[in-house]
């Protein structure tokens, strides 16, 4: 609790006891991940008798080098790569537009634009995706990166992000500006747009994360094995599971799906804490 | 007063909005108004079909197996979003200091949101396998009976629930600490001075405090649980016996495995009602709540 005077006077029973459940639920998070980790690291033979091997050696890479080796996996990676910035670049792009036009701009229609625009917030993928599926189709997207891209510049969340943004930024700025003549495009591109970098970079890694570990349209639009992202890539793999054949194998796969997102989480965490907190980092 | 020449409307400034706007309503206002028009056709996936009026639909409710799907989702929502917010309010309470140990235990609890399905399964997969999975091994160690979790119609659902909230648990949290860094230390001082015990300062100060953040909660948690996918899929394939098939996993089979596409536009439809329902009624209850304060 925020009185931390409370627990000042005497440390009590219950705050000991809240730091143990706590780091007890903090070693529950973690240990799964390290059992896979651990599995990774093990010859496929060791395991297919018991998975306790892990506790001894020998320890091998071969599970990692056979990763890497594999033509498929690193075509895979390659391809969430693409998608992942595509899509970061696209919506960084169109929100900031949009959220510059909507907050700062008048025209005919725009309240009303604004409003639709939030409607969209409530519309989950499943809502539109066999339509836009069969669109997809007509338009012969399906298998290309623009198929796999341009479903998620959609998001009606990086425009409200970006509008709410623009409207804190100080009148001031950009009115002098404005006096001197100097075009709309350019007052955004050379004065607004340097003061929103942090909540870019609040977008931007919430996109790329979104892009990367997205799973439902890829499945459905990229059927060809070479246009698979590494997120379907794995989840295709996943399925002959029960015989274990070359557990350690998948797990290194696991390994190297799931070490992207988790070392952007730990350069970006400032801007990741500050966009599911509900503001923007400043 | 501002510049008029700085502030009129004019429809040239409208084209900041235009390009996103396009494809707003390229990839979303269109495919929604055609999937409600594909849901009362029979077509398949490569054009549209005839019109059959509300023939899908009959059909859907007629099939037991989409109805044993909105049952397993209307189950799994009551599994985890309840669990979603007492656990993430939790150890947003124990969390909200100022200390390393809360940072780090903070990054810890957040961690395993970044993860794609993908991997979550794979891992939770490794932990309920029976014989080498690690709740194989660690019920070996106690000497407790082998539990085959995802084979059983039983407990397929819990364990997928269970993986759920291990993956998801960061977000309410952090949307509780947000709230709880909100609320006034003077409201606090002024409680410890009347020497209120912990629990008493919990349920009248703190609670009502950050009302609006749990209602928030359970909404958001409502639409993301009701969209369970990827889990069921890679985990159980919906067994067994469609035990823990929910109506996204339907939709995908219906739609992109048997190419029956207006029923499975009618199932999205429905889909969509739901969770608008599910999350109008907890809007409207929570409104109507504050207001009787």
């Amino acid at each position: 609790m925020t009185g931390a005077n409370i627990g000042m006077v005497r440390p009590r029973i219950g705050d000991v006891l809240i730091v143990l459940l706590v780091v007890l639920a903090a070693l529950i998070m973690i240990l799964p991940i390290a059992w896979v980790i651990a599995l990774s690291f093990k010859l496929n033979q060791e395991l297919k008798l018991d998975t306790n091997a892990v506790f001894h050696a020998p320890y091998t890479l071969k599970n990692y080098l056979d990763v890497l080796g594999g033509s498929n996996v690193f075509r895979w990676f390659l391809n969430s790569v693409i998608v992942s910035f595509g899509m970061t670049v696209g919506v960084l792009i169109l929100s900031s537009l949009a959220g510059y036009g909507f907050a700062r701009l008048r025209f005919p229609g725009r309240d009303i634009l604004f409003v639709l625009v939030l409607f969209g917030l409530a519309v989950p993928e499943q809502a539109v995706i066999v339509a836009r599926h069969q669109i997809f189709s007509m338009l012969k997207l399906h298998n290309t990166y623009p198929g796999l891209i341009l479903p998620g510049l959609a998001a009606p969340f990086g425009v409200f992000l970006m509008t709410q943004y623009f409207r804190e930024i100080p009148k001031e700025l950009d009115e002098a500006a404005l006096l001197d003549n100097a075009s709309r495009f350019s007052i955004f591109w050379k004065v607004l747009l340097p003061q929103t970098i942090p909540a870019q970079a609040t977008l931007g890694v919430f996109t790329f994360l979104g892009a990367w570990n997205d799973y439902l349209w890829p499945l459905i639009s990229a059927t060809k094995k070479e246009m698979y992202t590494i997120t379907t890539g794995i989840a295709s793999m996943q399925t002959n599971f029960a015989q274990t054949e070359g557990l350690g194998f998948l797990m290194a796969q696991a390994v190297f799906a799931g070490l992207p997102t988790l070392l952007v989480y730990l350069f970006f965490q400032k801007y990741i804490v500050a966009a599911v907190s509900g503001r923007a980092a400043r | 007063m501002r510049s008029a020449t700085a502030h009129q409307s004019d429809l040239k400034n409208g084209i900041f909005v235009t390009p996103f706007l396009l494809v707003f309503s390229c990839l979303l206002v269109i495919p929604l108004l055609w999937g409600a028009w594909l849901s009362l056709t029979k077509a398949d996936l490569f054009g549209p079909g005839k019109f059959v009026g509300l023939a899908n639909y009959s059909r859907l409710f007629a099939d037991k197996v989409f109805l044993g799907s909105i049952v397993n989702t209307l189950y799994f929502v009551l599994l985890t979003v309840p669990a979603f917010a007492v656990c993430g309010l939790a150890l947003a309470l124990a969390l909200n200091r100022q200390t390393r140990f809360a940072t780090v235990m903070r990054a810890i609890f957040f961690a395993s949101s970044v993860l794609s399905v993908t991997v979550v399964t794979l891992i939770w997969r490794i932990v309920f396998i029976p014989d080498i999975g690690l709740l194989s091994n660690i019920f070996g160690w106690l000497g407790l009976p082998q539990v085959a979790f995802l084979s059983s119609p039983k407990l397929a659902m819990p364990a997928i629930a269970i993986a759920t909230l291990w993956w998801g648990i960061g977000l309410p949290m952090m949307l509780f600490l947000a709230a709880l860094q909100q609320i006034p230390g003077e409201i606090y001082e002024a409680a410890a001075l009347d020497n209120a015990k912990r629990w008493k300062t919990l349920w009248h100060i703190t609670l009502p405090a950050i009302r609006r953040t749990f209602v928030l909660v359970l909404i958001v948690q409502c639409v993301l649980q009701f969209q369970l996918f990827g889990q069921a899929q890679l985990m159980t394939q919906g067994g067994p016996n469609n035990a823990s098939r929910p109506v996204v996993l339907y939709v995908y089979e219906v739609a992109f495995r048997r190419f029956d596409v207006g029923m499975g536009a009618a199932t999205s439809q429905v889909l969509f009602a739901l969770i608008l329902m599910a999350a109008l009624v907890q809007y409207v209850v929570a409104r109507r709540k504050e207001e009787s304060r």
